[in-house]
């Protein structure tokens, strides 16, 4: 293992605001946070970066630490990097149904892939991540429970935003461990006090069949539903069309979780005369190339990419 | 006034296996009160004991979650589309 002291910030670097300015309608200001820039091409590098730092701090890595992550991918190709940099033995439960991209991409980076069932989504993947981690065999930074999440955004994210803007009336963020709401929503709201928190919501719960009831749905322990003011449904057809814009207008090849980002960035600009509504985009479309969504027919892609996850 | 009310795959045992039913309401919980009477065993996955929504289960009226409006007294002005789904992760 190389040196754990060796600074674990290695990569990270201000990520651009950019305004979109074909897409920001008159008086109101959208500005986006273009994440992809970050060594992996994600925002997960961020918080990758954030809870192995953590661990360190407690002590928790040595020579025998293999780590173990519950991802839809992202979180697990951002960790995936610097536990092929430190030596790390790495496992991600991922559930089926992931790009193959994401698949070749953990492969290149030497980790180990443990499918949990597609029919339970990421759900899946924690619940199948945590039997796994009960067994005392590995460490598992647990992005949807771990505080360094929330922190990374609050430290790094929110604060950017704050630091490059003079004023912010919403900020919309993309749902998935709650992370960027809580920690960058928390970090605006102490600058910009009157910023409505906006969740921009992926309708992946439609299509799973897995869970045994609808008690087995999940929340991921960081995410407090309080501390939001909105949360909007976006669903695949928006998130494809707007995806689709973005490079078309603005020239910016963007992933659909985007796309779901803008759609609400727009729907919220609708309501107001004039504003400042700061969104982030968490990834570029590479990824996501062979899921269809670029390409072809808005129906097409929808029926193509209705059984995978994008999130 | 009739609204659309989509339920995702978990729930639609309790539907007669339908992706989609019809509810009449001016809130949403009058739409659930009104989906009770053909659908019992699906309102009761809907409802906690005491009437309210369970944390599990997030319901958007016209995309919108209703615990950020008036929960189930939301008021429904016009013919509208209600979707449920249980809460599921990301990352």
């Amino acid at each position: 293992m190389v040196d754990l002291l060796a600074p674990v910030s290695m990569g990270l670097s201000r990520t651009p605001l950019v305004r979109l300015e074909a897409l920001s309608p008159p008086g109101v200001d959208i500005f986006a946070k273009l994440e992809w820039v970050l060594p992996t091409g994600s925002i997960k590098d961020r918080i990758a970066v954030a809870m192995l730092e953590k661990a360190r701090l407690e002590g928790l890595l040595s020579p025998e630490t293999r780590l173990l992550e519950p991802s839809s991918g992202n979180t697990g190709i951002a960790l995936a990097r610097l536990a092929m940099m430190w030596n790390i033995p790495f496992t991600v439960v991922m559930a089926e149904g992931a790009s193959q991209e994401r698949v070749e991409i953990l492969k290149t980076f030497g980790t180990e892939i443990v499918y949990s069932p597609g029919d339970e989504g990421s759900n899946g993947a924690v619940r199948v991540a945590g039997e796994m981690a009960a067994s005392g065999d590995y460490l598992m930074l647990n992005q949807y429970e771990n505080l360094a999440n929330v922190e990374a955004h609050y430290r790094g994210t929110g604060r950017e935003i704050v630091e490059d803007l003079d004023h912010v009336d919403a900020f919309v963020a993309g749902l998935g461990t709650g992370g960027t709401l809580m920690g960058a929503g928390t970090a605006i709201r102490e600058s910009f006090p009157q910023a409505q928190v906006v969740a921009a919501e992926p309708p992946m719960g439609e299509l799973i069949t897995g869970l045994r009831s609808i008690d087995a749905g999940y929340i991921p322990p960081i995410f407090d539903p309080d501390r939001i003011d909105r949360r909007i449904l976006v669903r695949l057809a928006p998130t494809i069309e707007h995806t689709r814009t973005l490079l078309s207008v603005e020239g910016l090849f963007a992933g659909p979780s985007c796309g779901a980002a803008l759609a609400v960035a727009l729907r919220i600009a609708r309501e107001m005369r004039s504003g400042t509504i700061v969104t982030i985009f968490p990834d570029a479309g590479w990824k996501y190339l062979s899921t269809g969504i670029y390409t072809g027919s808005i129906q097409e892609a929808v029926k193509g990419a209705t059984n995978q996850i994008l999130w | 006034m009739t609204h659309t009310i989509r339920l995702p795959t978990i729930l639609r045992v309790h539907a007669g296996g339908e992706a989609t039913v019809s509810a009449r309401g001016g809130t949403v919980g009058e739409a659930f009160a009104d989906l009770g009477k053909r659908y019992p065993g699906l309102v009761r996955q809907l409802l906690d004991p005491d009437g309210s929504v369970p944390v599990f289960v997030n319901v958007f009226l016209n995309d919108e979650d209703i615990r950020y409006l008036q929960g189930l007294n939301t008021p429904i002005s016009a013919p509208s589309e209600i979707i449920l789904l249980p809460s599921v992760a990301g990352g």
